[in-house]
C-alpha cells in the first residue's frame, strides 16, 4: 500500500486531522527513540518522520541541529538507523517516513537508498534541500520504488510554483508554516490562512503543516485547514525535560 | 565563467531549500542584468579605484628571486586592497547589487574574519545593516578582525554548532536568510555555494586576474610560466587565474592546507589528497572531505580562511580536466615562509596567503631567470598577529600579554 493510500485509511477513521511527528534517529538514543515510538503510536499518531541525522542540517533550528550532533557524535551510522528502521516498521502499523539531508542518499547511492528503503517498508522521504530543478532523476527513481518523495511549499511560494512541484513526487505536501528554521512558534494569522488556501488551491493532495506546531491550540486552529499536523521539535524537547514517559499524554492531550 | 545552469561540469548546482526558491530567482535576475550591464562593471571598477587602492601593485620580489636563484617571483598585493584581502573586491561588488536590488540588511559568513571585516566596511558605506556568522574557534584566532567588525557597525554572532569553523558560519548564515530574505541579502563570500554564488564571486574577483596578466605583459614582457593561489574556498585562486585560463602555457597551482601533513588527517586539503569525495552541502556539489556516510569531517588548518570541508565546484572541475594542480602546503612551512617573507621583502602575508609562497619557494628554483612565476598574496598578515606571534613562541610579545591582561584584571 502506497502513502496516498495509508492517509485516505486514517482519514476516514473519523479523525478531524491526523498527527505526524518526528523523531531524529539515535537521539538520545535508540532506546528513547524506541519508547518514545511505542508512545506515539499506542496514543494515535498517524505518521512519524525518521530523521537521519547529517552534520549539516541547515533547514533545521537550535534544538534538532543539537539532535543531530549529538547523534553523530554518539557515533550513530546511516546503517544504525536502516537497521532500526527495520525493527520499528515491523513492530508498528503506521507509515513511517525517512527525512534526511539529499548528501546521505547521495553518499548511500540514489538507487541503492530507494531500494532498501522499499525493503524497510518506509512509504516517504522528506529531503529539504533538493528541489525538481536537482532531484527529477531522483524522484523519477522514487516512483520505480513506491517510495512517495513529499514535496514542500514555503510562504515564499507562488501558486505557479507550487502547481509545479506538485506535478512531483507523492502523498502529501508538505506546507512550511512559515519562514525560518525548525523550532520556533508560529503566529497563524490572516497571512498564514491565505497561503495555507493557496496551497489547498494548488494541488489535491492532503496538506501536512510543520514549523511551530506545539500545542492543542495549533492543531485545533488547523483542524478543518489541513489534513495533517506535524509535530517537530516540541516532543524533542519534551524528551529532553521529562523523558519518554511524557510522550504519550502530550500527543493524547493534542486531539482530546 | 562558462557553466550550464550553475554546473561546471558535473560540480556545483544550487541545492536550496523551496523558502529560498524566490530569492534566488530574483537574485539570478539581478546578477544577469548587471552582468550584461557595461556601465556596472565600470562603476564597480570606479569604486575600486576611489575606495579601495585598485589595481592593487604587482611587486617584484628581488630579493626572494635571488634567494631561490631561480624563477622571477612577482607578487600580486591583495594585501594592499582596502581591508587588506581580496576579499573587498567581491563585497563590493555585492554591495552595489544589492543597492539595486533595494535590500537594506546584508549578512556573510566569515573565517579569517576578512570577508567579514570587508563586508561590514561595506555596510557602514552603503548605509546597511549588518550580521557576521563566524565560528567559535575563530573567533578566538582571528579576534581583531572581530574587533574591527564591531567597530564598524556590524553585529558578530559566534556560532557554537559543528565544528564551529568555517562551514558551520555558513549554516548559521543560510538559517539566517531563510528567515529574513525579505529585506536581506546574503553576502557569500567566497566561489562556493548554490548558484549563481560561485559564478558572481568568480566575476568580481576576475579583476586580480584582469589587472595582473597586464602588469606581467608590462613588467616581464611575457606570461608567467606558473600562478600560485591559496585555496580555501578557492575565490582569491579563480581571481588571478581567470587572467591566465585560456593561456595554456601558464601552469595554474592551487595551493590547500596541508596543516599537520597531507597523511595526518589533520588537514583541509580536498583536492591535493585522495581524502575528499563527491558529495552535496551548503547547496552545492563538489568534493568534501567527508565520511562514508557523508558526514562532513573536522579540518585542520593553522589558517582559518583555509579551514574548510568543500571547495569551488568551477576549481574542483578545473581540477578534474587538470586545468589546475593542487598542493598543500603544512602549518610549519607557512611559518617558515612567512618569516622568509618578512625578511627578505619587508612583507607580510596573511597566514592563508603564505601558503602559496611555501608552494612558490619548493619550486622557484625547478625555473630558470627568464622565467616568471606570480604568488597571489591574498591578504596581509596583521590578523593573524597573534597566531604568528604564539607560533614564534616571541618572549616580548608574550609579556605584553601578561601585563595587558593584568592591567584588565585590576578594573
Ligand atoms: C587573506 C585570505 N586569503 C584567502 C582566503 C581563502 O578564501 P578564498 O579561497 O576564497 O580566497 C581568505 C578567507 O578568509 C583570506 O582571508
Amino acid at each position: 500500500m502506497q502513502l496516498v493510500d495509508d492517509i485516505g485509511i486514517r482519514a476516514e477513521k473519523d479523525k478531524d486531522i491526523l498527527l505526524m511527528t518526528h523523531i531524529v534517529l539515535g537521539y538520545p538514543s535508540f532506546a528513547v527513540n524506541r519508547e518514545v515510538i511505542s508512545q506515539m503510536v499506542e496514543n494515535g499518531v498517524d505518521l512519524i518522520e525518521m530523521q537521519i541525522p547529517f552534520s549539516e542540517p541547515m533547514a533545521d533550528g537550535p534544538m534538532i541541529v543539537k539532535a543531530n550532533q549529538d547523534a553523530i557524535d554518539n557515533n550513530v551510522t546511516v546503517a544504525d538507523c536502516l537497521e532500526f528502521a527495520a525493527e520499528i516498521t515491523v513492530r508498528h502499523d503506521i507509515p513511517f517516513l525517512f527525512m534526511t539531508y539529499y548528501n546521505i542518499i547521495f553518499k548511500y547511492g540514489e538507487e541503492k537508498f530507494l531500494r532498501r528503503a522499499q525493503e524497510l517498508k518506509i512509504k516517504g522521504l522528506i529531503v529539504p534541500d533538493i528541489s525538481p530543478e536537482e532531484g527529477k532523476a531522483f524522484f523519477a527513481l522514487a516512483e520505480k520504488y513506491q517510495i512517495a518523495v513529499i514535496m514542500i511549499f514555503a510562504p515564499t511560494s507562488t501558486a505557479e510554483r507550487m502547481k509545479e512541484l506538485a506535478s512531483y513526487g507523492n502523498g502529501f505536501i508538505y506546507c512550511v508554516a512559515r519562514k525560518g528554521v525548525t523550532g520556533r512558534a508560529t503566529s497563524f494569522d490572516e497571512e498564514f490562512n491565505s497561503y495555507l488556501e493557496r496551497c489547498r488551491r494548488s494541488t489535491r493532495r492532503p496538506l501536512a503543516v510543520g514549523f511551530g506546531i506545539s500545542s492543542k491550540k495549533d492543531v485545533d486552529y488547523l483542524t478543518g485547514k489541513a489534513d495533517i499536523a506535524v509535530i517537530g521539535t516540541r516532543t524533542i524537547k519534551l524528551v529532553d525535560a521529562e523523558g519518554a514517559a511524557a510522550v504519550g499524554p502530550f500527543i493524547r492531550g493534542l486531539r482530546e | 565563467m562558462k557553466n550550464n545552469n550553475g554546473y561546471y561540469g558535473q560540480w556545483g548546482g544550487a541545492f536550496i531549500p523551496e523558502v529560498l526558491y524566490e530569492t534566488f530567482q530574483e537574485l539570478k535576475q539581478a546578477y544577469t542584468s548587471v552582468r550584461n550591464d557595461e556601465s556596472f562593471w565600470q562603476e564597480y571598477v570606479e569604486l575600486m579605484a576611489t575606495y579601495s587602492c585598485r589595481p592593487t601593485p604587482l611587486t617584484h620580489a628581488e630579493n626572494l628571486s635571488r634567494h631561490f636563484n631561480g624563477a622571477r617571483i612577482f607578487i600580486k598585493r591583495e594585501d594592499l586592497n582596502h581591508t587588506g584581502a581580496h576579499k573587498a573586491n567581491n563585497v563590493m561588488g555585492q554591495g552595489l547589487l544589492v543597492k539595486k536590488m533595494g535590500k537594506k540588511r546584508v549578512i556573510a559568513e566569515t573565517g579569517a574574519g576578512q570577508h567579514g571585516v570587508a563586508t561590514a566596511t561595506m555596510a557602514a558605506k552603503f548605509g546597511f545593516e549588518c550580521t557576521i556568522y563566524m565560528g567559535e574557534e575563530d573567533v578566538m584566532r582571528q579576534r581583531p578582525n572581530v574587533f574591527w567588525m564591531e567597530k564598524l557597525g556590524a553585529k558578530v554572532v559566534s556560532v557554537t554548532s559543528g565544528s564551529k569553523t568555517l562551514k558551520d558560519a555558513i549554516n548559521e548564515a543560510f538559517r539566517d536568510w531563510v528567515t529574513r530574505m525579505d529585506d536581506t541579502h546574503y553576502v557569500l563570500g567566497t566561489v562556493c555555494g548554490p548558484h549563481p554564488f560561485p559564478e558572481m564571486v568568480a566575476w568580481f574577483q576576475s579583476i586580480i586576474g584582469l589587472e595582473a596578466r597586464q602588469q606581467i605583459l608590462e613588467r616581464f614582457g611575457a606570461d608567467p610560466a606558473r600562478v600560485y593561489a591559496c585555496v580555501g574556498g578557492g575565490s582569491n585562486a579563480m581571481g588571478i587565474f581567470q587572467g591566465f585560463l585560456e593561456r595554456e602555457n601558464v601552469e595554474l597551482v592551487g595551493v590547500e592546507a596541508g596543516g599537520k601533513g597531507l597523511a595526518s588527517g589533520q588537514h583541509a586539503a580536498r583536492l591535493a589528497t585522495n581524502d575528499a569525495s563527491p558529495g552535496v552541502a551548503q547547496g552545492y556539489k563538489t568534493m568534501f572531505l567527508q565520511n562514508d556516510d557523508g558526514q562532513m569531517l573536522d579540518t585542520h588548518s593553522v589558517a582559518a580562511g583555509l579551514d574548510y570541508v568543500g571547495v569551488s565546484p568551477i576549481l574542483t572541475d578545473l581540477w578534474e580536466k587538470g586545468r589546475v594542480r593542487f598542493a598543500g602546503a603544512t602549518d610549519d612551512e607557512v611559518m617558515a615562509a612567512l618569516d622568509l617573507t618578512m625578511k627578505k621583502e619587508g612583507i607580510i602575508p596573511a597566514l592563508e596567503s603564505a601558503h602559496a609562497f611555501v608552494q612558490a619557494f619548493k619550486e622557484a628554483g625547478e625555473l630558470n631567470r627568464d622565467q616568471a612565476v606570480i604568488i597571489n598574496m591574498s591578504g596581509r598578515g596583521d590578523k593573524d598577529i597573534f597566531t604568528i606571534a604564539h607560533a614564534f613562541n616571541d618572549p616580548s610579545w608574550q609579556q605584553f600579554i601578561i601585563e595587558k591582561g593584568a592591567e584588565y584584571a585590576t578594573r
